[in-house]
């Protein structure tokens, strides 16, 4: 069980919240402008590292806003403080 | 000695007390160099080393497997094998699968217990109902075993489900596919490898790959923690490791790798001869030979190598198979694990050449990649030797997420946790 430190609400348990996968996706600003390789690298295409992991979870059972958590995928241990995602400058 | 399984061989060894078994397969010392390398020695990189053999005539390969053969997620899934898929691409895979399945025991001279014992998916809802009963109907057009049930009929072929109407999500019918069924897991990473090193395969174990060596764009070898190894085909079937080995060859794939957990309970007397599934519980159950009620259920949700699952997930899994079966609720838990599934973003395979020459990437199986071993490795050994894809994997390429014809048999969009 995750305890995830919700910047709001404080410590609440994982199934509080909806993961909402990598963070580091960033949407291209202007998709008509693309060629299929960056449309691809954007919607499908991920680094899915062994090790940190920064990602956003949502506080759906609780503040309801979107965290940026940095996890490491091998420990589960969230190796720095979560922020919300708007302070963290995440989509 | 005789290396075959048979009445005959047993009685023979019966004489001197079964102490001079041969060993299954060598433990070879790494050549300095093959035709072919695969990396991961689960089920699906020890068939494809037993069909580049057997169909291409290919067998001075190598099989590079971290730990040992057939322990990564050949030897943690729920073992379901079935072939009801509706898309273009998957419907006759998975058909050219089970007829696989159908003949394994006898082509591997090993008993792999393909026991086809029928596989029923209840649905709880009209819309449910619908998309089952289209999926059903254009299997039929496949020619593919499938049924729709009622259920009276559900009721005879599981006394133990709960049919009443005041469930949390009653049952309204159910489809079931009657040549599914389920294997022994461990067999199938055995019987494999074994028919492979007959063939003059070598599978090493303790062998972890940690890098691909290129040498202008195309590979030439491996780096491993038993040092360098040169083959000018290199192919990789290694599950949820699948970017981390794509990483090494300069790919970003389509792949998150997710943990998939499943438990077994204290066993008891037969009771269910079904595999049983349920989409709104996510959950599904059968009963193992040894009598254990074997439940798995749905992703934890978040990315993960770490091959431990969450309680919570094990819990609401729980949950689910009680009011299936109610009874189940007396049963302590026994055991409960999690594997690390390559989950793509259309929820399909990939059997493909890659843009690195000489390098193949079988991966992406999701949560479904069992039942698919032994076509996996026909496919796949096909594409190795011919450098063309096999008929019934030309739609599982990497590049399909470019061009836009993703399989994508939920119809929902980009995720990971599709199927
Ligand atoms: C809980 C659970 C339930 C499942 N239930 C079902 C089911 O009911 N039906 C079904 O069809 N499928 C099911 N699956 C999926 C199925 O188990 C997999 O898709 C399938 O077993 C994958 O086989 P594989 O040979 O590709 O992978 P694996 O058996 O995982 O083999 C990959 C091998 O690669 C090795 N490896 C990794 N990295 C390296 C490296 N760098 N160097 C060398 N070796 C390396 C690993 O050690 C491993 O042995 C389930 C999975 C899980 C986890
Ligand atoms: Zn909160």
């Amino acid at each position: 069980m995750l305890s995830i430190r919700c910047p709001v609400c404080g410590p609440r348990d994982e199934d509080e919240f909806v993961f909402g996968g990598d963070a580091s996706a960033v949407r291209p600003a202007d998709p008509m402008a693309c060629d299929d390789q960056a449309w691809t690298a954007f919607l499908y295409r991920r680094d899915n590292p062994a090790g940190p992991h920064d990602e956003l979870w949502f506080h759906r059972f609780g503040c309801r806003r979107w965290l940026r958590v940095r996890r490491d995928t091998r420990s589960h241990a969230i190796v720095a403080p979560p922020l919300l995602a708007e302070d963290a400058g995440a989509p | 000695m005789a290396r075959g399984y048979s009445l005959a061989a047993l009685l023979r060894h019966a004489l001197s007390g079964h102490r001079d078994w041969p060993a299954a397969w060598r433990m070879p010392e790494p050549k300095a160099s093959y035709d072919v390398i695969i990396i991961g020695g689960g089920g699906h990189g020890l068939a494809t080393a037993y069909y580049l053999a057997k169909n291409h005539g290919i067998t001075n390969v190598a099989v590079l497997e971290k730990g040992w053969i057939g322990g990564g997620n050949t030897a943690r899934n729920t073992t379901i094998i079935r072939s009801n898929y509706q898309q273009d691409g998957n419907a006759r895979f998975y058909e050219h699968s089970v007829k696989l399945w159908e003949g394994l025991s006898r082509d591997l001279n090993f008993n792999v217990m393909f026991s086809q014992r029928g596989m029923i998916n209840l649905f709880h809802t009209t819309a449910e109902r619908d998309s089952w009963v289209r999926r059903y109907n254009s299997m039929r057009l496949n020619g593919i075993d499938a049924a729709v049930l009622g259920t009276a009929e559900i009721a005879a072929l599981v006394p133990d489900l709960d049919l009443s109407p005041h469930g949390r999500h009653p049952v309204l019918g159910g489809v079931i596919q009657r040549r599914a069924g389920v294997a022994r897991h461990d067999a199938v990473a055995w019987g494999f490898g074994r028919a492979a090193d007959q063939r003059g395969v070598d599978i090493i174990q303790n062998c972890a790959v940690t890098g691909i060596v290129r040498e202008g764009g195309r590979v030439v070898g491996v780096e491993t923690t038993r040092g360098r190894i040169l083959a000018r085909k290199v192919a990789s079937c290694v599950a949820g490791n699948s970017s981390r080995i794509g990483e090494m060859a300069g790919l970003r794939l389509p792949i998150e790798s997710h943990l998939l957990q499943a438990m077994v309970s204290e066993p008891v007397k037969p009771f269910l001869n079904v595999v049983l599934s349920s989409g709104a519980h996510r959950v599904y159950v059968s009963q193992t030979d040894k009598g254990e009620v074997l439940i798995g259920g749905r992703l934890d949700g978040y990315n993960s190598y770490s091959q431990r699952g969450s309680l919570p997930v094990i819990e609401e899994i729980a949950a689910g198979a009680a009011a299936l079966l109610p009874r189940l609720k007396r049963l302590r838990l026994m055991r409960s694990w999690a594997g690390l599934v390559d989950m793509t973003m259309d929820g399909s395979a990939i059997i493909s050449k890659t843009p690195v020459e000489g390098f193949y990437l079988n991966g992406g199986w999701c949560y479904g990649g069992f039942k698919a071993t032994p076509a996996s490795g026909w496919c796949f050994a096909h594409l190795i030797a011919n450098d063309a894809p096999h008929p019934l994997a030309e739609r599982h390429r990497l590049d399909r997420f470019t061009t836009g014809h993703t399989i994508n048999e939920r119809g929902a969009g980009p995720a990971p946790h599709l199927h």
